[in-house]
């Protein structure tokens, strides 16, 4: 039997009113893959990776999930199964820590969550894990940081944390380079290659250098359409997509 | 239950209903352009009716003393929003704890100006009295108070939706940020906001000062109905408080004939029903 | 650490109150009293508001439903402290149970509505199921619980022993809960419930038990109340009582603990202090509310931390 594909979308549709945000989307990830997904302004990524995460419900189509269906099911069950996201704009809990922040990403799906009366610290092994994360995104030194006080880059480290600490297996990253420097987009970049090959990872990045980099395999969207869909090579070349970048 | 009974409940819940449009109203338009929950809108409530009170005792017009007690309420609102609300602009909670310091500080005001004692307002000689239709008896008052309510709910909806003014305060209310970046003044449309809830509001408690009366702790007992009315309704919507506060007053009506000793309780059913069903209420947005 | 600091401010003021207290009169030991139980009352809510980010108007709905249950119960049927107790305690807590089911699913602004509005349910109940509750009279004559042994608890030093043991209790199993994975949990989902969602939470599950939690320790403040008080009356879940006990927490610190209990002292002492000179407790309490709003928003606590 063939293994499943990691992240399958099948003629997944959003309409908003007369909008259609989203139009007959079919994707298929296979484990392990780096997929970047590229479109300009408002072709529909974010709202697909919305409809993906399970932010948004489907109009039509259907999504699975290692041969799961998730169509149905709600965020925070689909975070179970393995499927985490970052966001564009950081979204992250201020006024904690950093290692707070990672544990509760490292918690999230253990029954560690409704434990009420031991204190934190004796979850060694949760911390452990956190502090993994950390390491993996080079902030162990800022564990004891309060997370407002983090800069703009650093926060974008901790956003991949957090999505790292709960072992997922597939990550959606929604511009993870948002806002940095260009040093700092180098540095992101190189900690995205770096990530466990075992991942299947699905990028949005506005930055077309940055995604093809990171990803050998590329889908675009245009106007809530898939209008190409290969290597990063054949997608350089296609000349639909050269016009829509380079030419509109 | 002889139809009779049902035909005077079903008229005194409406009447009652009428007089929390005037209440709820205000309170869902505030919501709506500022997202602030104005808890001392009792306290208007209340505030208008002894205002119209003392008027009354001093001047005997029935009409100057509605309309001093609104518009001294108004002000009052006016002061309020300016002063105070706007320091703490974009801070919905704070706000709203705000507005909870003025409605005790209101209270103990009233208490202080007005002392303790229960009062009715005098009501001028063409209210008082009956309209007979067959063996029922329809108090006077209580027709007025509907048919007041029926013009006011009438011109608010038609400025509303025909006037530039209207159309102002629904573009604040769908999305503040956009009608500020189209040049519209929204601290301005705020403010009159602000001020025409307060009247509305002193506008009920002057009015409702004729058959609830006017004592202390009116302002805390009317705010849950002023609320499930909008929570029924949905925030933000007038024909939401327009059918929210005609159920809400049919409902207690019924709820106190029938079962005097569940006060609020009977209001917690259908507000549960629509929380469980609707959470944003039947008109509401999010 | 800040949370430290918390539990030292805390644990100083629960020895010096202890030791001071067989050297104070009977006045000011009742005030110490009850400002032992309403800082229960104050660090459930904390629960709720500081750590979960849920402000409930409606708190006083449990206190008193607890309270309720203790003076019906002892009057009219005489029954011992830990029936009372537990009886207490599982009505406060069935309360909390059936009200955070109306309104969890609802965030701020409509929150604070909603548990306002049933906050004057319970209210209006007290006030008009008069054959349950004796409406506005109250409830008289709630005597002091018998423990046995060698305590009178109807004499006021003891029986501020008692108070201060429940306390102390609340406290510790309080900051247990604060301090545990669930805590951290509830402060993430104050901080970001999208990103909760998105990290596997099921947020509308921890809130709910927030809210149950915050129920129970508000109803084991209102069986001390109860006792203490000797009388139950609608004032115990009218709408100002759930308003004090919000100022508490805002003006002590949200999400402290300690705060809130130091707030509670602080609104205790204020309002029997200006009682004595004068009948506008309301109007200084409303002042007080909106200069705290404008002025110090983190409380007093607050003021005194310093953010790393």
């Amino acid at each position: 039997m063939a293994e499943p594909h990691a992240l399958r979308l099948e003629g997944v549709s959003k309409w908003f009113g007369g909008l259609r945000a989203v139009d007959s989307v079919e994707l298929a990830v296979r484990p392990g893959e780096r997929r970047a997904l590229i479109g300009p302004n408002g072709a529909g990524k974010t709202t697909l990776f919305n409809l993906i995460a399970g932010v948004l419900p489907v109009s039509a189509g259907r999504i699975t999930l290692f041969g799961d269906d998730v169509t149905r099911l709600a965020q925070h069950r689909r975070a179970a199964l393995g499927l985490t996201r970052t966001f564009q704009i950081t979204n992250l809990f201020p006024s904690l820590t950093v290692l707070d922040n990672v544990r509760l990403a490292a918690q999230a799906l253990t029954p560690a969550k409704f434990s009420m009366l031991r204190p934190l610290g004796r979850f060694t092994e949760l911390e452990a894990g956190a502090r993994r994360a950390l390491a993996a995104v080079g902030l162990e030194d800022r564990a004891a940081t309060t997370v407002r006080h983090l800069s703009h880059g650093e926060q974008r480290q901790l956003e991949i944390a957090l999505a790292l600490a709960g072992k997922p297996r597939v990550l959606l990253l929604d511009e993870p380079a948002a806002g940095l420097s260009h040093a700092e987009a180098r540095l992101m970049t190189a900690l995205l290659q770096r990530l466990d090959p075992a991942i299947t990872l699905l990028i949005i990045e506005h930055d077309m250098d940055i995604a093809l980099e990171v990803a050998q395999h590329v889908t675009v969207l245009h106007y809530g359409k898939v209008i190409a869909d290969g290597t990063r090579e054949a997608v350089k070349a296609d000349p639909m997509v050269r016009e829509i970048y380079l030419g509109a | 239950m002889s139809l009779e009974f049902w035909i005077v409940q079903t008229f005194n819940g409406l009447s009652y209903g009428a007089l929390l449009f005037l209440l709820a109203s205000g309170l869902s338009l505030i919501f709506g352009v500022m997202r602030v929950v104005n808890l001392a809108h009792g306290s208007y409530f209340l505030l208008g009716g002894y205002v119209a009170l003392s008027v009354i005792w001093k001047t005997k017009s029935f009409p100057l003393a509605l309309l001093c007690g609104s518009l001294a309420i108004a002000l009052v609102g006016v002061g309020m929003e300016r002063l105070f609300l706007r320091r703490l602009a974009g801070q919905t909670l704070g706000q709203v704890l705000m507005t909870v310091g003025f409605a005790l500080i209101f209270q103990d005001l009233a208490l202080l100006i007005w002392g303790g004692d229960p009062y009715s307002l005098p009501l001028p000689s063409w209210l008082q009295g009956v309209v007979t239709a067959g063996a029922l008896r329809f108090p006077k008052y209580r027709i007025f108070i509907m048919v007041l309510a029926t013009v006011i709910g009438a011109t608010l909806w038609l400025a509303l939706d025909r006037t530039r003014v209207g159309a102002m305060i629904r573009a604040a209310v769908d999305d503040a940020e956009m009608a500020q970046g189209v040049g519209i003044r929204v601290p301005t449309v705020s403010l009159g906001v602000f001020a025409l809830g307060a009247l509305l509001a002193a506008l009920g408690g002057g009015i409702g000062g004729g058959f609830l009366g006017v004592y202390p702790g009116l302002d805390f007992e009317i705010l849950p109905y002023a609320f499930v009315v909008v929570i029924v309704g949905g925030l933000g919507s007038l024909p939401g408080a327009m059918v929210g506060s005609l159920l809400v007053g049919l409902l207690d009506n019924f709820g106190k004939a029938l079962f005097p000793e569940l006060a609020y309780f009977t209001l917690f059913a259908p507000m549960a029903l629509i929380l469980a069903l609707r959470p944003t209420g039947l008109f509401g947005r999010t | 650490m800040r949370e430290r600091r918390g539990i030292v401010i805390g644990l100083v003021a629960v020895v010096v109150a202890a030791g001071v207290a067989p050297l104070l009169s009977a006045y000011p030991l009742t005030l110490l009293t009850q400002a032992a139980i309403v800082a229960v009352l104050a660090m459930s809510l904390d629960v709720l508001l500081g750590y979960t980010g849920l402000p409930s108007l409606g708190h006083a709905a449990y206190f008193g439903v607890a309270a309720y249950a203790v003076g019906i119960l002892t009057t009219d049927h005489q029954r011992g402290f830990l029936v009372c107790l537990l009886v207490g305690l599982g009505l406060a807590t069935l309360t909390a149970a059936v009200f955070g089911l109306l309104a969890i699913r609802a965030t701020g602004t409509y929150f604070l509505m909603i548990t306002l509005a049933l906050g004057m349910v319970v209210w209006g109940l007290a006030f008009r199921w008069v054959s349950m509750t004796k409406g506005d009279n109250g409830i008289a004559g709630v005597p002091r619980p018998d423990l046995g042994g060698p305590w009178n608890l109807t004499a006021p030093l003891p029986f501020f022993y008692f108070v201060l043991a429940g306390a102390l209790l609340a406290w510790a199993l309080l900051g247990l809960l604060v301090r545990s994975s669930f805590g951290l949990t509830l402060m993430g989902i104050r901080e970001s419930e999208s990103r909760m969602r998105a990290l596997g939470y099921n947020v509308w599950l921890h809130k709910y038990l927030a809210f149950i939690l915050s129920g129970f320790f508000a109803g084991f403040a209102g069986v001390f109340w109860a006792y203490y008080n000797g009388f139950v009356s609608p004032v115990d879940v009218q709408l100002v009582t759930s308003v004090e006990t919000l100022l508490m927490v805002a003006l002590g610190g949200p999400g402290t603990l300690a705060g809130p209990a130091l707030g509670a002292a602080l609104i205790v002492f204020l309002k029997n202090f200006v009682s004595v000179y004068t009948k506008r407790w309301l109007l200084i309490l409303g002042a007080v509310y909106i200069g705290v709003i404008l002025f110090a928003p983190r409380g007093v606590l607050g003021a005194f931390r310093r953010e790393r």
